[in-house]
């Protein structure tokens, strides 16, 4: 990730020789941005197995307190940041939306875990949303399953950065006529209506995953059922031992 | 003049029920829980959970894939104790394909079963204090010993939580002598932990009024109402399925069962305190007892740990069931002699110990719900699975 | 007690239930029959089988299945698992909720992912999936829904909310329903190499 550093009018050197003698030179960016990154509160707020990672990390050994990040409120009004921990189901991702939507701006999202930001180990659920990137936009991404404390510091510091490369006159929550609520999806009979959102996601072109193994993994890719009616012969422990060990042939 | 109000005499105040939308987001419902609460003033009324908010397709994916490649995905059932979930699916399935497992596997698996449950008891005591109010002081606590035995996990395996570290027939890794020197500070160390824990809280009036006389579950309700696990046994039930079906070496070990007497919420806290000193004496004759050396996996399955998908079970169903920190833990396989599953079911214990909640809530405050729900220690990866 | 012998006890307790052993396990023929049995087997002083441990569904293409686990805790002895079979479309079981509370959410958890109908349960609804949900997703016919490719509902409710959505998925759309075709998951073509 790149983000553009935020270009001071003052010379490096000057500032670090006033620094010296106890003058502190800030642009008024630079103060707004000390003050928004310092004191970033997530909200409390865990769906799966990565929560449990995210109160690891508030928890004394890694703390998150060092960061400014530790007030973790369980209201989103009050909070700057969403974490979303773990798996987004089809029947969760509204009440995800929603929540996205209920944060005062300005607001920032980072995704934990690889069920977030794409469905991860679960992708082939059929109540398994396959990234909540499909309906509102991500800040950072931040893949693992579960990603380690240091992996959720790692991404806080990411987002940090991205906090220090905005500035106060292009931000966007003091734009004119911002639309950051998204539509919430309904669940429909088969899914999610929508599927996802155009505005903020669209397919890939070549899906090298859907290529490969078709889309998703179906059940009753078998059509033949076993026949625990049938008498068995001898058995298990010499039958099972001699068919267990022999590979297959196909 | 008609009376329309005295504050004398309650009854005579007409009250609307109210009903309260618990969930999914909400701090305490210990993940994505939802209960539609109605509620007459403050006394809880009817109380219907609403589940699925987690509900990730286990079942299907695995059936849809090789038997090994299932592993991992039991560490995401009930999420704080990946080694238990291990444990319960290489049981079914060494069962359905009648596999031997060698000695020192036997007892590092033991091993990681009784430290998974030291993790998961001092986190739901946590959690529970964190439900009574005590904003996360006693989790610190926790999770300060937590990580302690999540250090060993991650040197055995190579994972903090997601473990994947059984396989059908044994285990994947060498545990190293000075790991196992790691582990015995650990519990040399626990009681005092546990005492210090205690001192806090067993006698701590506070929590001791918010916590004895609330959620009494009766012993036949326990019972017929499939409770089980801790929750059970604080009901004054003797049933442990370690002591029960002596699954894999457990018959060695001297250990007794803790129960409860009226089976509230302070029982249910003080029987898994109890438990834990009874992990900590299994712990202790298993690391006295394991064997220095010997194979981890089975001569029969060590050829799959390369090629899992060569694994084919012959034609059959097993039952295979084991004592989680949450309760019975049971996975149910059926093959059809290829390589993947024909049924795989899991009977999750935190997902049928909630069957009784509103049992257990009918007639308290709504301040109560959370502290009776914190006591079933639900895990909502297990409850949707 | 040899599986020959608890057969011909339950009987004689029950006369006119027709009970077969499938490998370890009792299937009871006429599913009608199954509180029967279970009552039988939970209050007769030998087995006692007081605790249902697991219910489980199941699809083996030609009908449904229900297992049952029970077990004895006042006895310690168990697993006797008892197996109810039932056709595709009349899907029909009496439930165990009155013998058994503990059958209550996994009966609705059969329910929702089979779709066999527990009778007499006191509150048969979906547990997992939302109400309002079509299919039963756990059967061996069940086919997804592809997650990439909008359908005319998708391009009408996002049109309702003022999402702009780019021509080529209306139109991919438009000539699914005119086909009168679902947006479904496709099998593989090829199977996967080893």
């Amino acid at each position: 990730m790149a983000f553009t550093e935020n270009l001071s009018s003052v010379d490096g050197g000057l500032k670090s020789e006033l620094g010296k003698k106890g003058i502190v030179v800030a642009t008024l960016n630079e103060l707004y941005n000390w003050g928004r990154r310092s004191s970033i509160w997530p909200m409390q707020f865990g769906l799966a197995c990565c929560a449990i990672e995210m109160i690891a990390t508030a928890c004394a050994r890694y703390d998150i307190a060092r960061f400014g990040a530790e007030l973790f409120r369980p209201s989103p009004r009050q909070s700057d940041l969403m974490i979303v921990a773990g798996t987004v189901t089809k029947k969760m991702a509204p009440q995800v939306v929603r929540l996205y939507n209920q944060m005062a701006e300005p607001k920032y999202v980072i995704t934990m875990g690889a069920c977030s930001i794409a469905g991860g180990p679960f992708i082939d659920g059929y109540n398994v949303l396959r990234g909540i990137d499909r309906y509102i936009p991500i800040d950072v991404h931040l893949p693992g399953c579960p990603p380690r404390p240091e992996a959720l510091l790692y991404g806080l510091m990411e987002l940090q950065r991205k906090i220090d490369g905005q500035t106060i006159e292009k931000t966007e929550w003091y734009q004119k006529g911002l639309k950051r609520e998204y539509p919430v999806p309904e669940c429909g009979p088969h899914g999610l209506i929508p599927k996802f959102n155009p505005e903020v996601w669209a397919p890939r072109e070549v899906d090298h995953r859907k290529e490969r193994y078709g889309e998703p993994v179906l059940i009753g890719k078998k059509d033949k059922a076993p026949n625990l009616d049938a008498p068995v012969a001898a058995r298990p422990a010499a039958t099972s031992a001699s068919s267990a060990s022999q590979p297959s042939a196909s | 003049m008609e009376k329309i109000f005295s504050a004398r005499d309650p009854s005579a105040l007409n009250t609307e029920t109210l009903e309260i939308n618990f969930g999914p987001q909400h701090p305490s419902t210990h993940g994505v829980f939802r209960m539609n609460i109605v509620c007459d003033g403050e006394t809880v009324v009817s109380l219907k959970p609403v589940m699925g908010y987690l509900h990730r397709n286990h079942e299907q994916i695995a059936e849809n894939m090789s038997y090994a490649a299932s592993m991992p995905y039991t560490d995401r059932l009930d999420y704080f104790n990946s080694m238990s979930n291990n444990f319960g699916y290489s049981l079914a399935v060494e069962k359905l394909a009648n596999i031997e497992v060698p000695e020192r596997a036997q007892y590092i698996r033991v091993i990681m079963a009784e430290l998974t449950r030291l993790v998961n008891h001092v986190s739901v005591i946590g959690f529970l204090l964190n439900d009574l109010g005590a904003f996360f002081t006693p989790v610190l606590y926790a999770f300060r010993e937590r990580e302690k035995i999540l250090d060993i996990f991650e040197e055995v395996s190579g994972a903090r939580m997601m473990c994947n570290y059984f396989r059908f027939g044994g285990v994947k890794y060498e545990i190293q002598p000075h790991i196992l020197q790691r582990i015995k500070e650990i519990v040399k160390k626990f009681p005092k932990f546990l005492e210090e824990f205690e001192a806090l809280l067993s006698k701590n009036e506070i929590l001791c009024m918010r916590c004895q006389n609330v959620g009494v579950l009766p012993k036949e309700l326990a019972v017929s109402a499939s409770i089980t696990g801790p929750m059970l046994r604080a009901s004054g039930v003797d049933y442990d399925i370690r002591k029960v079906d002596k699954y894999s070496i457990y018959g060695r070990f001297k250990f007794r069962i803790p129960l409860g007497e009226k089976g509230d919420v302070y029982d249910r806290y003080y029987v898994r305190i109890l438990e834990m000193h009874e992990s900590l004496k299994i712990l202790d004759q298993a690391l006295k007892d394991i064997p220095a050396t010997g194979e981890l996996v089975s001569k029969k399955m060590a050829p799959f740990l390369k090629s899992p998908r060569n694994f084919k079970p012959p034609v059959g169903e097993a039952y295979g069931r084991v004592e989680a920190p949450k309760g019975e833990l049971g996975f149910y396989v059926v093959s059809d002699g290829t390589p993947q599953p024909w049924r795989y079911h899991v009977r999750a214990p935190s997902f049928i110990n909630l069957t009784i909640l509103e049992d257990m809530c009918l007639g308290h405050k709504i301040a109560d719900v959370i502290v009776i729900l914190g006591s079933v220690d639900i895990v909502l990866g297990e409850v949707d699975h | 007690m040899t599986p020959e012998e608890i057969k011909n006890k339950i009987q004689t307790a029950l006369p006119g239930t027709a009970l077969k052993w499938v490998r370890d396990t009792l299937l009871i023929e006429n599913p009608q029959d199954l509180p029967k049995v279970a009552n039988f087997l939970k209050t007769s002083e030998e087995f006692r089988f007081d605790y249902l441990s697991s219910v489980t569904g199941a699809d083996y293409l030609q009908y449904l299945e229900a297992v049952y686990h029970l077990y004895s805790m006042e006895k310690k002895t168990g697993p006797f698992v008892l197996r109810a079979r039932v056709g595709r479309d009349q899907a029909r079981i009496p439930s165990l909720v009155p013998l058994y509370r503990g059958a209550e959410y996994q009966e609705r958890e059969a329910y929702d992912t089979y779709g066999i109908i527990f009778e007499n349960h006191p509150d048969l609804r979906r547990i997992f999936m939302w109400e309002g949900f079509e299919g039963f997703p756990m059967r061996k016919d069940y086919v997804q829904e592809d997650s990439e490719i909008l359908e005319a509902s998708d391009i009408e409710w996002l049109e309702k909310h003022q999402v702009q959505v780019p021509e080529g998925m209306k139109k991919r759309a438009e000539e699914l329903k005119k086909q009168g075709r679902r947006a479904v998951a496709e099998r593989p073509g090829q199977p996967e190499p080893q």
